[in-house]
């Protein structure tokens, strides 16, 4: 009877569990058919929607790859997301590094600068950015993308990697010194191998929110082939009233595909940043 | 000379702060004390345009909004990210692959799921008014409503954030001991009470971490509102961040835009504040 009871209660745990994933995975799956379907079978109200009665269709993703720019948005994404990986890596760990393995004045005041930089949301700094961009002669190019990512993606990392170093004994680094190793060799040789699980998950993280981000990408550029994707998707392929859904669906799976890729080979490191980086700290 | 070398580490980032961040938020401040308009220099008006903005309706219907929008969407957020958190917790098995793919649509880039929600309440050729229809209901013209739209962007922030708030609820029960719970169990505490009185109150440190940074993301989200509205119908759905962008960028009068995004600094200052007093009281223990 208590096993009944047991069982009873499990079986309702996935039975509230399955709303749930409905709601919260139903999107996906809508926009795959759509982006499969006809246009004659997706603008015909006799039909029911949630299946692909008629045929499979690639005209949609033709039309993305033939008549938008969207292998080019493909490219630019690709280069801004690598370029300031590379670069919030670099800054980061030598921040990181500083700041857990060092005593010196105003230490305090930078760590507590790069958590309150960490909260600084884009919507208050777009708009000065945009001047100080235009300026520098880079507003309307990838180039302003690149300067200005770094601006979530380095506190976000500093402040994930801070947590990991400390973590790293020092007696290996010590040893290092005592046989004449610099400070940067250290870093380079001992440190940041043992950080590799650290260094990773700062990596995806840099590189997908970058892959992401939005409102700097609409704010500074309005040149259609230097769009990245996330301003490319969403703004060319509205032409007057007319909305290419099925283009727009096939755009949008494409663009999400590849962070969706480094995700199911990489679930763990995803994890590990999101709480290690917004609950730990 | 190990000082030297600690500046020069801290150097860049210190760099990208003061020169990309800092800077930034003193000529935006700069900016919103003049009558700036995009490629003009302007004069300095001293506080006429916040005057101008708490005068215009559009503005203060917009401060409402944003009111509106970040307090059902938390509370929200945190009911559903609590339930999603405690389920996970609890299923015997599936835990590891029900966690991964609950958290797409906090992965997915927002412009895109977003792009995908817009055609899900796309009115005639769409999924949700045919499953109205399916059971006899009217259709909805959900964008075209100030009551469906603001209904329809916090749906979308709501689904976006679950994720987030579950898996950061899941990592903070994970860290609760167990012997609590078996100890309460001989004394004959029944699960409502465990719930209040040790699940609830061990939670409370990440539970006000994970509350604070969305409450400053969701004052300050735009993607969402951008895309799907773009502040309207008749401006029923503008927060300060699509208002500031259309007044700003788009309207070319960037003194106003620069004022309006402005006003999301009190609530950044209240939650760094807070949010700093629990870790530093965390790293104390």
């Amino acid at each position: 009877m208590k096993r009944l009871h047991r069982d009873f209660g499990k079986f309702m745990l996935y039975l509230i569990v399955i709303p749930y994933l409905v709601f919260l995975l139903f999107p996906f799956y809508w926009a795959t058919i759509s982006s499969l379907k006809t246009n004659k079978e997706m603008y015909d109200l006799s039909t029911n929607p949630l299946w692909i009665r008629e045929r499979v269709t690639f005209e949609h993703y033709a039309y993305l790859f033939n008549r938008t720019l969207f292998p080019k948005w493909f490219l630019n994404t690709t280069v801004v997301a690598s370029l300031v990986t590379v670069i919030t890596l670099s800054i980061a760990s030598l921040a990181a590094y500083g700041i857990t393995r060092f005593r010196f004045r105003g230490r305090a005041a930078f760590a507590i600068c790069v958590f309150v930089a960490y909260l600084i949301p884009p919507t208050i700094l777009f708009i000065p950015l945009y001047q100080v961009l235009r300026f520098l002669g880079i507003i309307d190019t990838i180039w302003s993308l690149i300067v200005a990512y770094p601006t979530f993606t380095v506190p976000f990392c500093t402040w994930l990697l801070m947590g990991y170093f400390k973590t790293i004994p020092l007696e290996l680094e010590e040893a290092a010194l005592v046989d004449g190793a610099t400070r940067l060799q250290t870093l380079i040789r001992v440190v940041l191998p043992l950080a590799l699980p650290g260094l990773m998950t700062a990596a995806i993280f840099a590189f997908t929110l970058s892959w992401s981000h939005f409102l700097y990408a609409v704010a500074f550029i309005s040149t259609s082939p230097q769009k990245p994707l996330s301003a490319g998707v969403v703004s060319e392929l509205v032409r007057g009233d007319v909305f290419y859904w099925g283009s727009l669906m096939g755009g949008a799976l494409l663009s999400s595909a590849p962070i969706v890729v480094l995700y199911s080979f990489m679930t763990k490191y995803f994890i590990k940043g999101l709480t290690g980086g917004a609950t730990k700290y | 000379m190990s000082k030297t070398s600690a500046y020069l580490m801290i150097a860049p980032a210190l760099l990208v702060l003061v020169l990309l961040m800092v800077y930034p938020v003193l000529v935006s401040i700069y900016t919103s004390l003049t009558d700036r308009r995009i490629g003009t220099d302007g004069n300095f008006v001293g506080l006429t345009t916040y005057v101008q903005l708490i005068r215009q309706p559009i503005f203060l219907r917009t401060l409402a909004n944003t009111g509106l929008y970040v307090s059902i969407s938390l509370i929200l957020k945190t009911i559903f990210g609590l339930a999603l958190a405690l389920l996970l917790h609890h299923v015997p098995a599936g835990r590891n692959i029900l966690r991964a793919v609950v958290l797409l649509p906090w992965l997915i880039p927002t412009s895109m799921s977003v792009l995908i929600w817009q055609w899900m309440f796309e009115p005639t050729f769409s999924v949700l008014n045919w499953i109205l229809t399916q059971f006899g209901l009217g259709r909805i013209s959900w964008l075209g409503n100030p009551f469906w739209a603001r209904l329809a962007v916090i749906t979308v922030n709501v689904w976006r954030g679950i994720p987030f708030f579950s898996i950061a609820f899941g990592a903070g029960l994970t860290a609760i001991p167990q012997e609590l719970y078996e100890s309460a169990s001989i004394d004959g505490a029944g699960s409502v009470t465990k719930f209040f009185k040790i699940t609830f109150p061990l939670l409370i440190p990440v539970f006000s971490i994970v509350v604070l940074y969305s409450l400053v993301m969701t004052i300050a989200d735009f993607d969402i509102v951008h895309i799907l509205t773009r502040g309207g119908p008749f401006q029923s759905t503008h927060l300060l961040g699509t208002l500031a962008y259309q007044v700003g960028l788009a309207g070319t009068q960037i003194s106003q835009g620069a004022a309006i995004s402005l006003f999301i600094f009190p609530a950044l200052i209240f939650a760094a504040f807070f949010a700093m007093r629990t870790i530093i009281g965390r790293e104390m223990v």
